[in-house]
């Protein structure tokens, strides 16, 4: 049993970062029918973003006050760059072929791996211990206070996201931009400002996952982006891609499954099996587990 | 200049790529009008309605409402002008509530009037009763009235209605062009598009034939129902 709670822990907590990630790919597909490729580089920027706030603005300080401005900063740098990237890669693409708007998402994940390299270089980085180490152990399961942390935080965020969009008049303009644009455009809704909105609100839960990536892992790579970008965009397939609680499960499941494969298989076949449950899951569902929206639009 | 009309296309020209739609048409609606827009199948009604509340972009011409030209305008700004539209195809937004539906409705305002949904759920107590349903599972009757009502959330001083009578059972087109005339005898101006000619005739006191892209005729309603050419083409009488 050991093993199970131990891997539950861990599981909860990658799972926590697929989902922040993931709500990133879905909310933008959901609105643009557009899968943004560079939002895994975004998530890898921003943990080395975090990097330079820390030894460049805050002094390597690790107070409380410190962390929580490193986080507010690198997600307001993220969401600076989201909103460039959405100006500059996607808009003026709106009305081309889709393959045109996926060339450019896949030309601007590479150049920004690329300018993560370029400023902080092609060596792996080792990302600062912002949270002390400390963990408990309780009946032979160990937990640390990063974990928890990294939980606590992301179900703070899901919630208060969950709670923007399902009550506010902004989220219901958001639900309904992503429905019908021009509908929402007779309504007075300015579809412009929903996209970047919605690209604000995905880069920096984004940054947040990247924080947290470095956090917990230490080691940060310029091209990390392109692993955990991915399995983000599986989780946000898994929970039914446009749906935002779906991202949100998805993301947790993912992080379950993965960790119960390293557990009782071997982290060597994680990815193979996430590949698996993948194609299982399209089989029985297509549309993922809460995805029910199957009219594309043309 | 009492009577300068409260809205008035000129010379509007409308294209979908290198394929000419509206090819010129002129036409105006004046305070307190129900004003209708009659032709076949692809004779351009949709598109000048989607061109007056910019959702597309005219090739040349102007669009004025109040004096103001709308052509150079975003469409989201539209309706703030008072210029609502119920889509052709009704496009109420199907997995949100009814209830929801009706507040985008009033996105264009400050803050919620509720003077204005409880005058709606007057018009279609339907609406009332289901607010809590998913517009989706409405009926399409009932999809129209919330499409309409919904245009009407944001206040609207001229309300476009796209083919309100498509794909409804005769009894339900009877009911809601019922409100239709309510809706305009309390002070909102209609620019009404229609194939069933008949209901839309006895309902407006003026109408303009759109014939591929062109104004055909146009006159009081009773011209237009005296008019041998509207009565071979649209209402089945043979000459
Ligand atoms: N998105 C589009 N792209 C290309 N052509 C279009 C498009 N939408 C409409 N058209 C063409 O423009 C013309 C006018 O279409 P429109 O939809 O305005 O007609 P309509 O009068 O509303 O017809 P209906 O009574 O069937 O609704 C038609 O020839 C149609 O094929
Ligand atoms: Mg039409």
């Amino acid at each position: 049993m050991d093993i199970f709670f131990q891997q539950l822990a861990n599981g909860l907590t990658i799972g926590s970062i697929f989902a922040l990630v993931a709500l990133g790919y879905t909310m933008v597909y959901g609105v643009m029918r557009l899968i943004n490729f560079a939002h895994g580089d975004m998530v890898a920027a921003s943990a080395f973003v975090g990097l330079t706030i820390y030894t460049q603005v805050m002094g390597q300080a690790t107070s409380l006050v410190a962390v929580v401005a490193i986080f507010f900063l690198a997600a307001v740098v993220m969401a600076g760059v989201g909103i460039i990237l959405e100006r500059l890669a996607y808009r003026p693409l709106r009305e081309a072929p889709r393959l045109s708007a996926v060339v450019s998402a896949l030309g601007a994940s590479l150049m920004i791996q690329n300018g993560i390299m370029l400023i902080w270089g092609p060596q792996m980085r080792i990302f600062p211990e912002l949270i002390p180490n400390i963990s408990w152990e309780i009946n032979g399961v160990v937990i640390s206070l990063i974990q928890v942390l990294i939980l606590t935080l992301s179900l703070a965020l899901m919630v208060a996201l969950y709670l923007f969009v399902e009550k506010t008049r902004m989220g219901a303009a958001i639900r309904a931009s992503a429905i019908d644009q021009d509908a929402a455009r007779l309504m007075g809704i300015n579809v412009n400002k929903i996209i970047a909105i919605i690209f604000i609100i995905g880069s920096s839960l984004g940054a947040v996952g990247g924080l947290f990536i470095g956090l917990y892992y230490r080691g940060i790579t310029f091209n990390m982006g392109w692993q955990y970008g991915l399995y983000a965009f599986i989780a946000a397939i898994l929970g039914g891609i446009g749906n935002i609680p779906g991202a949100m499960l998805g993301g947790m499941l993912l992080g379950l499954f993965q960790a119960f494969i390293a557990g009782y298989v071997s982290s060597t076949w994680a990815d193979a099996f996430t590949f698996i449950l993948l194609i299982l899951i399209l089989i029985v569902r297509p549309t993922g587990l809460l995805g029910e929206r199957v009219a594309e639009k043309v | 200049m009492s009577d300068s009309p409260l809205f008035e296309i000129k010379d509007l020209e409308v294209a979908y790529g290198s394929i000419d739609a509206i090819k010129g048409i002129s036409l105006e609606v004046h305070k307190g009008e129900i004003v209708t827009i009659l032709g076949a199948n692809g004779a351009g009604k949709t598109t000048t309605m989607r061109t007056i509340s910019q959702l597309h972009k005219a090739k040349a011409g102007s669009i004025k409402f109040k004096g103001e030209e709308l052509t150079k305008l975003p469409p989201h700004k539209i309706v703030g002008l008072g210029i609502s539209q119920s889509p052709e195809g009704r496009r109420v937004f199907g997995i949100l509530t009814v209830e929801e539906n009706l507040m985008l409705g009033a996105f264009s305002q400050k803050k919620l009037d509720k003077k204005t949904l409880k005058w709606v759920y007057e018009l279609f107590p339907r609406l009332e009763e289901r607010r809590k349903q998913l517009a989706g599972t409405l009926s399409g009757g009932e999809q129209q009235m919330l499409a309409i009502g919904r245009s009407l959330m944001s206040n609207p001083e001229m309300l476009l209605l796209d083919e309100p009578s498509l794909g409804i059972a005769p009894i339900l087109v009877k009911a809601i062009f019922k409100q239709i005339k309510q809706i305009a005898s309390e002070g909102v101006t209609v620019l009404l598009v229609e194939q069933n000619a008949k209901a839309a005739l006895k309902l407006a006191d003026r109408g303009y034939v759109l014939d591929v892209g062109k104004i055909g005729f146009s006159g009081t309603s009773a011209e237009l129902l005296a008019s041998e050419r509207v009565q071979e083409a649209y209402l089945g009488k043979k000459s």
